[in-house]
């Protein structure tokens, strides 16, 4: 994982697995790596990882089964293209309107529709 | 009405293993660590940052017990570490910069000397070493210096203790092997262990550290979780100057700059520019710190 971003790293590594969800790679109602598992393959902090876990707990992307370890909800996919089209849609699209207005591209060259 | 009550919890908090309170201690009439007050929370891997000789190496000695504290105490998990009674040596160890060149193979070492730690497991040590590339049967004096650090590491880790105290651990390290050190400190200790690591090269445990303490002449600046501090702080490291704030660098592709987070939205922290920005304002940090 590159840790690049400027994003808070627990937010890079829910965004991380939330690519895996929509590209297939972890499917619904697979068991996901353990806090320190994952921590060890990435070289981060458990408590780091922890937090991203929560966070998409509460998201109900994935869930804890006690003693057992996380998994990927059903339904974790649709979750997550609804929350990020909604990300895409409030924060990504404007950026680019506004980079195609500044440099003059019209969304018909950029898209090749009409 | 709540505020005292927050206060008593934090003194007598569960989880904190190690205590230190009002602790004291000079070189001949040189002072080093002055009045250190300092809450370790069990499970936890510790970064502690400082200026040179500001006294972290001598913090890591008191802490483990190579040293008497000349005022205040230490108690860690109710043990004075002084004492070196060796139910908390089992559970203790430190591994300085400076690490022994010993005339034997590291797989000879680690078989007579992990009889000291209770836990020891020599399968671990070989496993790390394997992981480390580093070959145990070779003698620990004919090593380079980063094979023998990494030996020492390996052994560290497999000793399984509780308390794990590392001065400039990474220092020697070559690049891959650093990665190796981030990927082995996670995986090789256990979820109850507290880590304790100082450094200067803070790049080499970025995302490793959590909790942050920065030591400075005789006083503690900061001891925050990066959540804490990301609650606190913005780091922003976009192109545009921002006015008032507290700290900025540039870097390549644009600056870090660091400003009170008034909006709480949270970045990432950038531990250099943390570190600078302590150093700057010091007073204003521990305020919006201290709650």
């Amino acid at each position: 994982m590159d840790f690049n971003s400027n994003k808070s790293i627990y937010i890079q590594i829910c965004d991380d697995i939330c690519e895996k969800i929509l590209s297939g790679r972890f499917a619904e109602g697979e068991r996901i790596a353990s806090v320190r598992e994952y921590g060890a393959e990435i070289g981060v902090n458990p408590n780091t990882v922890m937090r991203s876990y929560e966070k998409l707990t509460g998201e109900g992307i994935i869930f804890n089964k006690r003693g057992i370890g996380y998994f990927i909800s059903e339904g974790a996919r649709e979750a997550v293209l609804k929350k990020e089209r909604k990300e895409f849609m409030d924060n990504e699209l404007p950026v680019i309107i506004k980079r195609m207005k500044l440099l003059g591209i019209d969304p018909s060259e950029a898209f090749g529709v009409k | 009405m709540s505020l005292p009550l927050r206060c008593t919890i934090r003194l007598i908090h569960a989880n904190d293993m190690i205590q230190i309170q009002n602790l004291g201690f000079s070189y001949g009439n040189f002072p080093v660590l002055n009045n250190i007050n300092l809450q370790l929370e069990e499970g936890r891997i510790y970064g502690l940052l400082g200026e040179n000789g500001v006294g972290k190496t001598t913090l890591l000695t008191l802490l483990c017990g190579l040293k008497k504290p000349q005022t205040g105490s230490i108690i860690i998990d109710s043990h004075n570490p002084y004492k070196r009674e060796p139910s908390f040596l089992t559970e203790s160890y430190y591994l300085s910069d400076e690490v022994a060149q010993m005339n034997m193979s590291a797989q000879e070492y680690a078989k007579s000397y992990g009889k000291f730690w209770e836990k020891f497991q020599i399968e671990k040590f070989l496993e790390i070493m394997g992981i480390f590339e580093n070959d145990p049967a070779q003698k620990m004096n004919k090593m380079s210096c980063g094979q023998l650090k990494k030996t020492w590491i390996s052994f560290a880790l497999a000793c399984n203790t509780r308390y794990l105290f590392m001065d400039e651990p990474t220092n020697g390290l070559d690049i891959p092997s650093k990665a190796q050190f981030r990927k082995a400190v996670t995986k090789y200790t256990s979820e109850d262990s507290t880590l304790l690591i100082s450094t200067h090269q803070v790049r080499d445990l970025e995302n490793i550290i959590d909790p942050i303490i920065i030591l400075d002449r005789q006083d503690v600046l900061l001891n925050a979780t990066l959540e804490e501090i990301a609650s606190k702080l913005y780091f922003d490291y976009g192109t545009e100057k921002i006015e008032g704030a507290l700290y900025s660098e540039l870097v390549p592709g644009g600056n870090v700059q660091v400003l009170l987070n008034s909006t709480g939205e949270e970045s990432k922290v950038n531990i250099e520019a943390l570190f600078n920005t302590v150093h700057l304002h010091k007073d204003l940090i521990k305020s919006v710190f201290n709650k």
